[in-house]
């Protein structure tokens, strides 16, 4: 066993001890809104009231979520295997890339749908490629992938500003962006969904097709991990890196390969961002979703059923906190910021604060949920 | 203006740039020998840098900025410790999360109290750490060669410049001269023989990491109080980063890390000079470039292409007693 507690039943593990960190960090920051001289129960219904109130809210959620979904996918595919991908927002950055250069091809000449594969398989190629230096460097060379994916976010932040100043500009645009894609790489929105539930018409929320592409990922990546032999593999490398080695497993293939599906995945947030609502390749387009991808996927216990909940959350959080900011001036959408951070802090660093409490509490209750009875019985 | 006049000014800004990654670099060099990583150094200096600005502009002196951004820094620094040392969690993860505390309350909180957009009052001289001039210093100035030398670069400097500087030497005197030295690095490369010997791994590690909130507070006290007249949002933009980069490039060394520092500091003094202007026999790099140097500098070391860097062997392991 690698870790040294007890068992819990399963729905203590993957529901009770989440939903207490999750609690905690919570009250924590609602500490900071008392902080600040703001009403944090005022705070959260506006909150909520924002994020869920009118069609318009809801369909904003969902659009921040998407994001959110792949980021924490591709967390996740790595945390699986051991890995520490921090590299999302870099591998998403330049993942735009890939992306604007296929839309630039393209959205003159074809409808969305054709540009639509071509622009995944653009997105998937330049996150990999992102990711795969790292990868390769830690099962050649031996290099810490936390480090070299930390410096790999700052080198394509770099890299984009350049080619995106230098090379991609329009001469005659002063904002540092491509030139607007046309109808060829704007994906239709979804909101008609929304309204489909009887709400107001959406007049201008981005949630699009790459909502449902998210889906489809997650249920790949359920696929991958818990129904292949890849998959597998990984969990078995994730799990103890000598097991794997002793049951004929390649640490160089396992890492590389994790590491490429996980930058791929990180990658196919640019469509949403780029297809999806900008229309364009800009500066600093990942806006910190890889790093929310490490959140989401902590709080989702590396499950997609988990991290597609733990991504709506914090489309909440994103949507509620635009709305939040209007009413409460004091609280600006960097509220949202501190909420992340104290979501890895206690969902992450601390997940097992409260956990021996629970586990005393468990084996007061009944005994045998936690296999006390059972050793009673091999003493007798 | 003459070639050494350009010269001085550059190597003198390169000092001035430098100060923050030496501060930061040693900071992390502490947590790390004794086997704690902390991608947290960023959070913890720009938590000091808002605390330092704050205090020193709402009671009017330096030194109680200076305190409040120590107080700041090390409790971080003790949250750190908490979740990796006490609680055996991920210590990737935990610093990661200070990074966003820090980054998200210092706005916050700037905006509640201050009004005026995330900034901190601008700070008066005597809320500042002044220059100090040398002795001397004005005297020799005339003398060629080495009066601009003394008076520009070596004197001039405010006394958190001095402080950084002074800290390498007291660092490798530590570290490699007295007792707890020898404990903490020990405690970095086998907690287990540390541990049998009868010495605490967990306090060990935790005067480690108080070490750490002291000098990223100094950082930041130095960002927000000497090279700038208040704290400024995201003032910080990576060098926390860019100091974690040079502790590997130093081989967690202190010494070696003032010399990353100075390169890294060099080169971005260099950026900012020639502003995209042509160098001779290379031609026009890009300032992007320049910027993401450091970095890949680090990347091709880790790889092992200019020597190897190796890590302490126990770091980001948490220690487990009984077993």
């Amino acid at each position: 066993m690698s870790t040294p507690y007890a068992k819990l039943p399963a729905w203590a593990d993957y529901g009770l001890i989440p939903l207490i960190n999750l609690a905690v960090a919570f009250i924590v920051a609602g500490l900071v809104v008392l902080l600040v001289g703001e009403n944090p129960f005022r705070a959260a219904v506006i909150l909520v009231e924002g994020a869920f109130g009118r069609g318009q809210g809801i369909a904003y959620t969902l659009f921040y979520a998407t994001n959110f979904i792949f980021t924490g996918l591709a967390v996740a595919v790595a945390m699986h295997a051991g890995l520490f991908n921090i590299g999302g927002e870099g591998q998403a950055y330049v993942a735009g890339l890939g992306v604007g250069l296929v839309c630039l091809a393209l959205d003159r000449i074809v409808p969305w749908y054709v540009t639509f594969p071509f622009a995944i398989a653009g997105a998937a190629l330049f996150g990999a490629a992102w990711a795969f230096i790292p990868a390769y460097l830690q099962a050649r060379r031996g290099s810490h992938i936390v480090i070299t994916t930390i410096m790999f976010n700052m080198i394509a932040a770099s890299l984009m500003i350049y080619v995106l100043r230098d090379i991609l500009k329009p001469e005659a645009m002063q904002e540092v962006k491509t030139r607007m894609l046309e109808a060829g790489a704007q994906l239709p929105r979804l909101n008609w969904i929304i309204e489909l539930f009887g709400t107001a018409k959406i007049r201008s929320a981005p949630f699009n097709v790459s909502f449902l592409l998210a889906l489809v990922m997650a249920y790949l990546v359920w696929l991958l991990i818990w129904r292949t032999k890849l998959g597998y593999e990984i969990r078995t490398f994730g799990f103890s890196q000598k097991a794997a080695r002793y049951a004929g497993i390649s640490e160089v293939r396992v890492t590389i390969i994790a590491m490429l599906i996980s930058g791929a995945l990180a990658g196919m947030m640019s469509i949403n961002a780029i297809m999806g609502d900008q229309h364009s390749v800009y500066v600093d387009l990942a806006g910190g979703a890889g790093f929310i991808g490490i959140a989401v996927a902590l709080m989702g216990r590396a499950h997609p059923v988990g991290i597609i909940l733990a991504s709506i959350l914090f489309g909440v959080l994103y949507q509620g906190g635009a709305e939040l900011s209007f009413e409460m001036p004091a609280i600006s959408r960097d509220m949202i910021v501190i909420i992340q951070g104290l979501v890895i802090l206690f969902a992450g660093a601390l997940e097992h604060m409260f956990r021996p409490y629970i586990q005393t509490l468990f084996a007061s209750i009944s005994p045998k949920s936690v296999g006390m009875a059972a050793v009673k019985g091999e003493g007798a | 203006m003459s070639f050494f006049d350009v010269i001085i000014q550059t190597l003198d800004s390169t000092i001035r740039l430098s100060v923050p990654l030496l501060l930061a670099c040693l900071a992390g060099l502490y947590s790390e020998r004794s086997g704690i990583f902390d991608i947290g150094l960023e959070g913890k200096m720009l938590a000091a840098a808002f605390a330092g600005a704050a205090a020193a502009s709402v009671f009017h002196s330096a030194w109680i900025g200076l305190g409040m951004a120590i107080l700041v820094s090390v409790s971080l620094a003790l949250v750190h410790g908490f979740a990796s040392i006490t609680h055996r969690g991920n210590q990737i993860v935990s610093g990661l999360a200070i990074n966003f505390i820090a980054a998200g309350s210092t706005i916050i909180l700037g905006q509640a109290w201050f009004q005026q957009g995330g900034r901190t009052p601008a700070l008066a001289p005597n809320e500042r750490f002044e220059a100090i001039t040398l002795p001397g210093a004005e005297a020799v100035r005339s003398v060629p060669i080495v009066g601009p030398i003394y008076s520009e670069l070596l004197s001039g400097h405010s006394l958190l410049v001095y402080v950084a500087f002074l800290a390498v030497p007291f660092t490798w005197w530590v570290l490699f001269r007295t007792r707890f030295g020898l404990r903490l690095r020990a405690v970095g490369e086998n907690p287990a023989a540390v541990d049998t010997a009868g010495i605490s791994v967990a306090w060990l590690r935790y005067r480690a990491v108080i070490c750490t909130g002291i000098l990223t507070a100094i950082a930041g006290a130095y960002l927000s109080m000497v090279q700038s007249g208040g704290f400024v949002k995201d003032m910080t933009a990576g060098k926390g980063y860019i100091a974690l980069a040079a502790l590997i490039f130093a081989k967690w060394r202190p010494v070696n890390a003032m010399f990353a520092c100075l390169l890294f500091g060099f080169l971005d003094a260099l950026a900012i000079r020639l502003q995209g202007a042509p160098l001779p026999v290379i031609g026009k790099v890009p300032v992007q470039l320049m910027q993401a140097l450091p970095y890949i500098l680090t990347v091709i070391l880790l790889a092992g292409f200019i020597g190897k860097a190796i890590p302490p062997r126990a770091g980001g392991v948490p220690y487990v007693k009984e077993r």
